[in-house]
């Protein structure tokens, strides 16, 4: 989550679709398809299930894969290839979604304090800083905890404590733009602080949050699980490959397919998120175009 | 110098002031009596009384925190009710095991971040390019605790090779401290190692276009020479200043780990405490990790502006 | 490459010296709290203390009273009075002498103490006299059947009164005790290490110079140190792990039906609530609710097995069982038809379950059981403490709760079941049980008190503030090596006997 260093706005000149400049990378390209195919996945999970994800089986308790059961059974005898699919809702959710939270505090918030400086900016910078310093997790726990368990509070207790970066970023963005030519001649025009912080400011510095916010989506997603494994997250019965786990791991010894199945899969729809936000950050800007 | 200085450290003032506030809120307005969950199993009405008064917890919030920074200012970081030590003792006492799981963390995720870093700047656009994002974006992607799982399946369970909880303390064999380091190291260190991928090609990417790289090839030096020398050597310095920030993730990465490892460390101290709202322990070791970010960010800013005097200027 | 040779040499070393001193090491399921038994309030902390701490009495593996640290005792004719001899012989780690002066010092202490956990245990003790050296009396203010029982547990334990007065509070930090080992040092979290008592009154039982406990909460990762030889035993297994152990050569497995159980409590009293929920309002869906539970099939799939079906406070094989109400046989048509008298064909039920495994593994099952019925259970997942504070407020309609249980049934039913006692979270209150049970305590006639408790189970099992559901299986495995080993059935390890072969 941290340490991520977005790239700079891109020129105009530079122009030339995103998504074709992103499609000529490989990784980036292997990234994009495999977060849509999860989208579907998640999408058409009632009509892609084999099974019930709810439905248990005491008969079928633990069983490991088979004909019937491509991924094999859980603790309850439900089929986990069901949940797998069905998780990948929960996971794709909790992901947008506390992304989405941050972006709706960060940005508003960060371009007020990089807009109006002075003792507003020091107010939410001195904030920021002090939510920076706690580390991202434990603030997740706790918020979690304040909350109550559930994917819906997990979400926002994700998106919470996500939100910092966001504004640091929004508002160094603000800072760097609000000395440029053009935004000096659009406030000298007599245009109100807002307009001008909403039709030129936040433009340039959408690229930089695309990329963030990408990134912030993989990491969004493994805060769920992270969350969901200490049963602050997804609650039962409803699947997520978080909670998943955390039923698991008490199933290492005798149903290791129980772990494998729902940690392979946050691994591949994280890892493709990642793929699509270096590759964003890379076709963004120019300096590190291949070839250029 | 001085006034650069001085000017950071009054920032850090009210940031520590906010931490405080925000993690004491946050801590107690938690729901759940911390006096129920203390009182244990057998819940004696008086016993949970007699807790409350010695908690404060009768007091309205803003009594509670001016205690509490009150014990702070003078030292004093309050007791744990739950194991009944005063809680810097207990910092004192999990300090060396996080550090040492962090440290050795550090070291494999420089081994694996640094090289791969160099290699995609290097071969950008290639497959190494790919190979080399790809190793470094696995630890980022996988659930620390997952892979934790994992490994104790593997070598515990099926290969019954290395004893499960990961612990082991300094003073053992060395051969024992590997044994037991090794896995949570791994598993905290790949996560990192990403990041430090990340910084590596970025600072590599604009070292190898400038002009004294440039100048170097021109000379005719042979490139692995060029790269090593010339190149990483620039690139180190903002690699390294971004990877002591890396603290948080470490912490972070620590807490799950330390709780599927179950080593006796800051993370799960932590977590623990959370669970059993031992509002102290939360307070406390928030309050000094939330320091040491701060500290440390405070030491990369100089840092920063020792090698390079232009960031004074802005 | 010289390094390498000293370090070896070096390991050599310890390895050969750990070789002569026997340690045992015990893997918890959980941290112990405070090691002060006046104090002390988990489960976990109990095991420990077995090791540190002699009591007055002690419970043998059929659940019978057996007297530990007194000599002989001897009830007066109107029950009101327990004469005491103390055993002679006996010394504190710290060297001071057990005598009547001591033990008058520790149930005054545990009675005092602010913050103890034991006074409720011990509130029927009006005053402790001291007798002579070696003789105590404790003067009741009414008949009180179960003091030998508690005294059997930590409210009988004694401790060092020199060493108590010294550190205060702070004496957890360092107990001292009479048991037969005495307190190193701890690390929280981490380890526990006893060493040896070399006076103990029955040192030649003893057979290892040092015991570590080491916490480790995740049953697997237990297990796996165990196979790889760094446990030598391991508590409270979880019964999806008994398989490896049996698959393994190397290792034993014991297992004890546990003293108290696993149940769901039902709101029917405890506010307001539960008069706007049919469970709690209406009887005959609480039968409903019991009838369309199959406990085999829940022990089975929730409990791999590893627990015995139950319907009372008391395991079906306890002495006290009340045999007047036995295990109903699952009747899903007879719990349709009560819910249809009963005017509400499909219930919605708001099922509390914490967080952890047992517990939602448990929600999980019943709830697909009683949808058969026709009930709608929704779970909602609540973290521990928050369901504490919420089953304290009565917020609730039905809670996932277990008990770790009391050798003597009255810690299982008084504090669940008198009116407004602190662990009756069902909040039911009826005057009759409370006489009942009030009655059960004057009597130390066994055949008398089990006629009492079968009253008690004729009303409150058909009122079903609490359906119980099973008593868990206490998984132990250990090293083939370790002999000796008792399985008691509180669930604590007996550390007298204990050898490797």
């Amino acid at each position: 989550m941290a340490g991520s260093a977005p790239a700079p706005a891109a020129p105009a000149s530079a122009r030339e679709p995103l998504l074709r400049r992103l499609l000529t990378r490989r990784a980036a390209a292997f990234g994009l398809a495999v977060v849509v195919l999860f989208g579907v996945v998640a999408l058409a999970a009632p009509l892609l299930a084999p099974a019930d994800p709810l439905a248990t089986s005491f008969g079928a308790i633990r069983k490991a894969p088979s004909a019937a059961h491509w991924m094999g059974t859980d603790e309850i005898g439900r089929d986990v290839f069901a949940r797998v699919l069905f998780g990948a809702r929960a996971s794709l959710l909790a992901g947008i979604v506390s992304v989405l939270i941050s972006l709706s505090i960060g940005v508003p918030v960060g371009l007020l304090a990089g807009y109006a400086g002075g003792l507003t900016d020091q107010l939410i910078s001195r904030l920021t800083d002090a939510l920076l310093a706690c580390p991202f997790l434990i603030l997740a726990i706790a918020l979690a905890a304040f909350l109550g368990p559930s994917l819906t509070n997990a979400m926002i207790a994700i998106g919470i404590s996500a939100t910092p970066i966001f504004i640091r970023l929004t508002r160094g963005q603000a800072l760097s733009i609000k000395a440029e030519d053009y935004i000096l001649a659009a406030r000298a025009v007599g245009n109100p602080g807002w307009r001008v912080a909403l039709r030129h400011v936040l433009p340039n510095a959408a690229p930089a949050l695309i990329v963030q916010s990408t990134l912030a989506i993989a990491a969004a997603i493994i805060a769920e699980a992270s969350l969901s494994f200490l049963g602050l997250g997804q609650q039962p019965p409803a699947p997520s490959w978080g909670s998943m786990l955390n039923t698991a791991k008490n199933y290492v010894g005798n149903a290791p397919w129980m772990a494998v199945w729902p940690g392979l899969s946050i691994f591949l729809l994280v890892l493709s998120f990642n793929l699509v936000g270096d590759g964003l950050r890379d076709a963004l800007d120019p300096r590190r175009t291949p070839g250029a | 110098m001085l006034t650069f200085l001085a000017r950071r450290i009054a920032i850090v003032v009210p940031t520590l002031v906010f931490v405080s506030m925000l993690i004491f809120s946050l801590q107690q307005l938690l729901p759940g009596d911390p006096a129920v969950v203390l009182a244990g199993e057998d819940r004696d009405p008086a016993v949970v009384a007699y807790l409350r008064g010695k908690l404060h917890l009768d007091e309205p919030l803003a009594v509670r925190y001016a205690l509490w920074v009150k014990g702070v200012l003078q030292g004093d970081l309050g007791e744990s009710q739950r194991m009944q030590k005063p809680v810097l003792g207990l910092i004192l006492e999990k300090l060396p095991v996080t550090l040492e799981l962090a440290a050795l963390a550090m070291a494999i995720a420089l081994c694996i971040g640094i090289p791969a870093g160099v290699l995609s700047a290097v071969r950008r656009g290639t497959a190494w390019d790919y190979a080399a994002s790809m190793v470094a974006l696995w630890g980022l992607s996988t659930p620390n605790f997952w892979l934790g799982i994992l490994m104790i399946l593997l070598f515990s369970v099926t290969l019954g090779w290395l004893p499960a909880s990961g612990y082991v303390s300094p003073f053992e064999p060395a051969r024992a401290t590997l044994a037991g380091w090794g896995r949570p190291a791994c598993v905290v260190g790949t996560a990192i190692a990403a990041v430090l991928m990340r910084h590596t090609r970025s600072a590599m990417l604009q070292v190898l276009s400038s002009d004294y790289v440039r100048t170097a090839r021109a000379k005719g030096l042979a490139e692995p020479r060029v790269v090593l020398l010339h190149a990483l050597r620039n690139a180190l310095i903002p690699i390294v200043t971004l990877g002591a920030l890396e603290l948080g993730t470490l912490l972070s990465g620590a807490v799950l780990t330390e709780q599927v490892f179950t080593i006796p460390g800051f993370g799960k101290l932590i977590v623990d405490a959370v669970f059993n709202r031992d509002y102290a322990v939360v307070q406390g070791v928030v309050l000094f990790t939330a320091t040491a970010y701060i500290a440390l960010n405070l030491l990369a800013d100089v840092a920063y502006v020792l090698i390079d005097p232009r960031i004074r200027v802005s | 490459m010289r390094r390498c040779i000293l370090v070896a040499s070096a390991a050599l070393c310890l390895l050969a010296g750990a070789a002569g001193a026997q340690t045992l090491r015990i893997g918890l399921a959980e941290d112990p709290d405070v090691l002060d038994p006046t104090l002390a309030r988990s489960f976990v902390g109990r095991i420990v203390f077995a090791a540190l701490c002699d009591k007055l009495f002690d419970i043998d593996a059929k659940l019978d009273i057996v007297p530990q640290l007194v000599a002989s005792y001897e009830w007066s004719p109107d029950s009101k009075t327990l004469t005491l001899k103390v055993r002679p012989g006996v010394t504190f780690h710290d060297g001071e002498k057990l005598d009547a002066a001591a033990v008058k010092f520790n149930l005054d202490r545990h009675k005092t103490m602010p913050g103890s956990n034991r006074r409720g245990e011990l509130a029927p003790i009006a005053s402790v006299d001291v007798v002579d050296a070696a003789t105590v009396r404790i003067n009741l203010s009414a008949p009180f059947a179960p003091l030998l029982a508690q005294l059997a547990d930590r409210a009988g334990m004694m401790v060092s009164p020199k060493a108590a007065q010294a550190e205060g509070e702070r004496f957890g930090a360092k107990p001292v005790c009479s048991g037969p080992f005495r307190f190193v040092e701890r690390i929280a979290q981490d380890r526990i290490v006893l060493e040896r008592y070399p006076a103990y009154w029955r040192r030649d039982e003893i057979h290892f110079d040092r015991i570590v406990y080491l916490p480790i909460p995740d049953s697997t990762v237990r297990l796996a140190n165990l196979r790889a030889g760094q446990l030598d035993f391991v508590e409270r297994l979880a019964a999806s792990d008994v398989p490896q152990v049996h698959s393994d050569a190397r290792l034993r497995l014991a297992k004890i039906t546990e003293i108290g159980y696993q149940g769901i409590t039902i709101n029917v009293g405890k506010s307001e609530l539960a008069q706007k929920t049919a469970l709690g309002r209406d009887p005959r869906v609480r039968e409903a609710f019991e009838l369309a539970l199959d406990r085999d099939a829940i022990v089975q799939v929730a409990m791999d097995g590893e627990a015995l079906p139950g319907n009372q406070w008391v395991a079906p094989d306890n002495p006290f069982y009340a045999k007047n109400v036995p295990l109903p046989k699952r009747d899903v048509a007879r719990a349709r038809a009560l819910l249809a008298e009963a005017g509400v064909p499909n219930p919605a039920v708001t099922l509390m379950t914490p967080t952890t495994a047992d517990a939602q593994r448990i929600a999980q099952v019943v709830q697909a059981m009683v949808k058969e019925a026709g009930f709608d259970v929704k779970i909602q997942s609540t973290e521990f403490a928050t369901s504490l504070d919420l089953a304290d407020k009565g917020q609730f309609e039905a809670y996932v709760l277990a008990w770790s249980g009391r050798a003597d049934p009255d810690g299982n039913v008084f504090s669940f079941d008198a009116c407004r006692q602190p662990l009756n979270y069902a909040g039911y209150c009826k005057p009759e049980v409370d006489e009942l049970l009030a009655r059960s305590r004057t009597l130390r006639d066994p055949a008398e008190r089990r006629r009492a408790f079968e009253q008690v189970a004729a009303i409150v099992l058909k009122d079903r503030p609490i359906v119980y559901l099973y008593h868990r299986n206490w998984l132990w495995a250990y090293t083939a090596k370790l002999g000796g080993l008792r399985t008691i059935p509180d669930g604590l390890v007996r550390v007298q006997g204990l050898q490797f072969q």
